[in-house]
This record gives C-alpha cells, sequence and structure tokens, in this order.
C-alpha cells in the first residue's frame, strides 16, 4: 500500500488541476450577477437558478444546442460512412498510388482551418449550402475523414486475413460480409473513431461559426452573445459554458470502457 | 501484413476522395487563386504573380507572428510530452479508479475551444476569477490584460490544461500495451526504476508517442480559438499566433491577396514538418514489422 501513495498523490494533484476552472465556472453559473461582482465567494451565497432559466427558455439559446447536436451527429455518420470501405481498402490491399493518397488525407488533418475559413463560406454559398447544418457536416469532414480513417486502419490491420478469405469461401459476397461479420469484429475500434468524430466537431468553432449566420448556428458561436447589451452578463455565460461540458461528458461516460480498450488495441 | 495487389481497391477509396476533394481541393484552389491574383471588388482579377509572396516573405509582422508561433509550439511540446508521460506513468493501471481518471482526465479535451477560453478568461480575471484573485491576493501582480508575460503565462498554463491529458491518454495506451513479462524480468535483472523507464518503457511507447508529438505540434501550430477568447492577440500583438494573424487580415481587413499568400505558405511549413514525422513514424512501423 505504501508504494502506492505517491503516484495517487501525483494524479490526485493533476485531477485537481483539471478540475479547479471547472469548479469555478460551475460556482460561477448558480450565482446571481451580483454576487459574481461584487463579492468573492467559493460557494454560492444565494443560490439561484435563473442563469440556467434563461437559457432553456430561450429558443435563440437551446436551438443552439440542438444545431450543434444536428451537425456533429451528422459529421460522424458521414465520416464513418467514407472512411469505413477506405480503411479497409488501405488495410487489406496495395493499390497504385496508395501510400501517396493516404499521406495526402493526413495532410487535410494537418491544414489550419483559418486558411480554409473564408474560401469555404464562398464554397457553401455559391453551392446554396450556407447557414445550413450539412454545410458544417461537410466541413468538419476535412479533418474528420482523415483521422478517421487512421484510426480505423490500425483497428483493420490487427484482423486477421484469413477471416475475409474464409468468408468469401463461405459465400458472402463482399457488403454482407463487410456489415455482418467484419463490423463486429472492429465494433471497438468503431467506437473510438466515433467518439474522435464527435470530439473534434464539437469542440470546433472557427468553422462552424463562418459558415452559419442564423438557422445553424452553434452553441459556441451563440455564446459570444452575452458581451453585447448592458455589459457582460457572466452568470449566463457561465451556465451555457457548464451546458457545453454536459454532451460531452455524458459520451465520455458511455464509451469509458470501448476508449480503455480501444486505447489499448489501436493506435489512437 | 502482405497486401494484396488490387487496383479496384480504388472504388472502396473513392467516397473519401470524393467528399475530402469537396472539402478539400476546391478551397485550396481559391486559396492559390487570390495568391497570385488582386482583385478590386466586383469579382475582377489581375495576375499578379508572385508579388504577394514576395511581400509576405519579407514583411516583419509575418516574421514576428512565426516567432512568437514557434516559441509557443516548442514551449507546448517541452511541458506537455514529459509532463504527459509522467501522469500517465502514474495512473492506476485497471478497476475502478483506472476509469475514474480516464473519464475525467478526457474531460477537458471535450469542451468546445471557445469555451475553453471562456473558462480562463473567467479563472484568471483579477476581480471575479479565482486564480486572479488568489495571485492577487498573495500579492503577485498579476493581470493578462495589459502584461505580456502575464498573458503568455495564461495561454500556455490553458493548453497544458487543455491538451496534457490527450499526451497522458496515449502514452498510458503504449505503456498498457507492455506484457507483464517484462516487468518480471526487470525485476528479476533488479532493474533500477530509471532503467525499467528508459529500456522498457520508453521504447515501448516511441509509436504512441511520435504520434502524440505529431497531434500536438499540429494543433499547437493552428491554435486560434482559445488564445483569441481569453487575450484577442493582446496586449499589443504579444499573443498574435500565425492563425489570429491570418484571420484578421483575411476576414478583418479583406487583404485577400497578402492573406492567401500567407496561408499556402503555413500550411506548407506545417506540411513540410508533419511530413519529417510522417516519414520516421512509416520507418519505425516498418523494423517493428520485421
Amino acid at each position: 500500500m505504501m508504494r502506492v501513495k505517491p503516484s495517487a498523490l501525483v494524479m490526485g494533484l493533476y485531477l485537481l488541476f483539471l478540475l479547479l476552472p471547472i469548479y469555478w465556472l460551475v460556482n460561477m453559473s448558480l450565482k446571481t450577477n451580483t454576487e459574481i461582482l461584487s463579492s468573492f465567494t467559493l460557494f454560492p451565497q444565494e443560490l439561484t437558478f435563473r442563469n440556467y432559466m434563461v437559457i432553456l427558455t430561450d429558443p435563440s439559446w437551446y436551438m443552439g444546442y440542438i444545431n450543434s447536436i444536428i451537425y456533429v451527429t451528422m459529421n460522424v455518420v458521414i465520416s464513418l460512412a467514407v472512411a469505413l470501405p477506405a480503411a479497409y481498402a488501405f488495410s487489406r490491399y496495395s493499390f497504385m498510388g496508395d501510400k501517396h493518397l493516404f499521406f495526402w488525407l493526413l495532410t487535410n488533418r494537418m491544414a489550419p482551418p483559418a486558411v480554409f475559413a473564408l474560401p469555404f463560406f464562398q464554397l457553401y454559398s455559391s453551392v446554396g449550402l450556407f447557414d445550413t447544418h450539412i454545410a458544417v457536416a461537410l466541413a468538419h469532414c476535412l479533418f474528420n475523414v482523415p483521422l478517421a480513417v487512421w484510426i480505423l486502419e490500425g483497428f483493420m490491420r490487427g484482423v486477421p486475413k484469413e477471416i475475409d478469405e474464409t468468408a468469401y469461401i463461405d459465400g458472402y459476397s463482399f457488403p454482407k460480409f463487410f456489415v455482418k461479420i467484419f463490423m463486429p469484429l472492429i465494433a471497438s475500434g468503431i467506437g473510438v473513431a466515433a467518439f474522435f468524430c464527435f470530439m473534434f466537431s464539437w469542440v470546433e468553432l472557427l468553422l462552424s461559426r463562418t459558415l452559419t449566420s442564423v438557422n445553424a448556428k452553434p452553441i459556441a458561436a451563440t455564446m459570444t452573445r452575452t458581451v453585447s447589451a448592458s455589459g457582460m452578463d457572466w452568470g449566463v455565460l457561465a451556465a451555457a459554458g457548464v451546458l457545453t461540458i454536459v454532451p460531452g461528458a455524458l459520451v465520455i461516460y458511455f464509451v469509458r470502457n470501448y476508449i480503455a480498450k480501444g486505447f489499448a488495441l489501436g493506435r489512437v | 501484413m502482405i497486401k494484396t495487389q488490387n487496383n479496384k481497391a480504388w472504388f472502396l477509396v473513392l467516397p473519401v476522395l470524393v467528399v475530402v476533394a469537396f472539402s478539400a481541393v476546391l478551397p485550396l484552389m481559391t486559396v492559390v487563386n487570390y495568391a497570385l491574383n488582386d482583385t478590386f471588388g466586383n469579382n475582377k482579377f489581375f495576375w499578379v504573380g508572385l508579388e504577394w509572396f514576395e511581400e509576405m516573405v519579407t514583411s516583419s509582422r509575418l516574421h514576428d507572428a512565426l516567432g512568437r508561433q514557434i516559441l509557443f509550439s516548442a514551449i507546448i511540446l517541452t511541458i506537455q510530452v514529459p509532463l504527459g508521460i509522467y501522469i500517465a506513468l502514474n495512473m492506476p493501471k485497471k478497476g475502478f479508479w483506472a476509469s475514474f481518471c480516464l473519464v475525467l482526465m478526457s474531460l477537458p479535451l471535450l469542451i468546445p475551444f471557445n469555451v475553453v477560453g471562456t473558462i480562463w478568461q473567467i479563472f484568471g480575471r483579477v476581480d471575479i476569477g479565482l486564480l486572479g484573485h488568489t495571485l492577487g491576493a498573495l500579492g503577485i501582480d498579476y493581470n493578462y490584460t495589459n502584461d505580456p508575460f502575464d498573458a503568455w503565462m495564461t495561454v500556455i498554463v490553458m493548453d497544458v490544461w487543455h491538451w496534457t491529458s490527450l499526451v497522458a491518454l496515449l502514452a498510458y495506451a503504449g505503456l498498457q500495451s507492455i506484457p507483464q513479462a517484462y516487468y518480471q524480468a526487470a525485476k528479476i535483472d533488479q532493474a533500477s526504476r530509471w532503467a525499467v523507464f528508459r529500456y522498457i518503457e520508453l521504447p515501448k511507447m516511441q509509436g504512441v508517442l511520435l504520434i502524440a508529438i505529431l497531434l500536438r505540434f499540429m494543433d499547437s501550430f493552428m491554435i486560434y480559438t482559445e488564445p483569441f477568447v481569453v487575450t484577442g492577440g493582446g496586449p499589443g500583438n504579444s499573443t498574435t499566433f500565425l492563425s489570429i494573424d491570418l484571420v484578421k487580415m483575411a476576414i478583418g481587413q479583406f487583404d485577400l491577396g497578402p492573406a492567401a499568400a500567407f496561408s499556402l505558405m503555413y500550411f506548407l511549413v506545417i506540411l513540410l514538418v508533419s511530413w519529417v514525422f510522417f516519414t520516421v513514424m512509416t520507418n519505425l512501423d516498418r523494423q517493428e514489422s520485421k
């Protein structure tokens, strides 16, 4: 038992460091603005849920959450749907230009979103997709598809090729084999890839803000509203921040076992 | 694994190609177009060749931003990589506490970038923030809105807070894949803790660490939202990193030509560094499979 203690101390300190700023945000979200500005308190003296009520009753606030969730979901589905067959091709076959293609895909993960913000705006405006959820979902494919291909390829490499061959001998067609036999085998890989796509699409702001104005505006962009009008509404800002952490926390909670397993197996 | 030679595999890659080409190649071509032309509005373009590139290469503004960016990425990597490994070594190996730590550590990774900025903006404020207030009470003169050094410290601590967990989680995954037998052998040889780390754990983590360094390099080099929310690039220009400067130029001042030339060079720098990493990585993979 004595040997465990130093490492528990290190972890304790690190987790404390991670949680302190979040604690402060939650603390602020439960205070009134007068309390935030007039006194310095570690716990709310007058507990109030007004800040949350403001967000949950005003459509221009809560629609931001719905918009974000819609385009993130679309992005995860599109990314996985196109990345699965491609990752299979990369893991099983060598073909003309495969290595170059793989590197080219990865370069898109490296492209700074700032470089693409303006051209994206013009491209999606010219095809009439500006301010739609699908536009943001497609734009996020720029970095999520390469990442998904990369992760899935790592998992697929771990599945022996004999399984494919046996299935073909047993008379499975390719699509049937892929869906019925192959996908269940790499379920944890798909989970990990979906988790990362969710994560990078959920946290991204620059592109999603550039590509939307009203109908598909993400919550992260809505938050900048609190700055205007009569000074800063700190309480509402903090409450909105807390609410953006919740979906992420839920996703982590549900995939925690996959993540541990996925981390141990794959390349991510 | 020995791969079959089959060019029909292109059909499987085709969907990816279409999606990525739509969202990468077309915009990139637009950027190239801007970089080589000048415009006075109305969609009329005049060919200027490499003029913008020359202007940007000699621009002191770009040099300053690039210098700050390199310094920032270097500091971030030197702090986060060793700290991440250290945290991973101290994480519980299994059971309830392992998943407890995993869940809490992933939390900062899933917070939208501008909310990360907001959290630290609030946390660091002298009047209402826990950090700013506490430092002030301790008699330390801290104010990230007027002091460049304090602004840098805030942005760096924020990035460490935000991303160290990613390095730690990757390193943890590498550690988990080491068979127990290695540790037993080391114990029999009475290897020191340092020797175990240096000759067993570090080589086994090499692959994931390279991925971690690559990801951290790319993302810290492209950082935009978090410092923008916290400091807005200031005080002065002290925390104006490349992406912030670029967006200012392209969308703020609408200097499309120079901004596009700048974008392309920026992209090339990242590409070059990443290509080096990628080559090293694939070589390591090949060595391992031999």
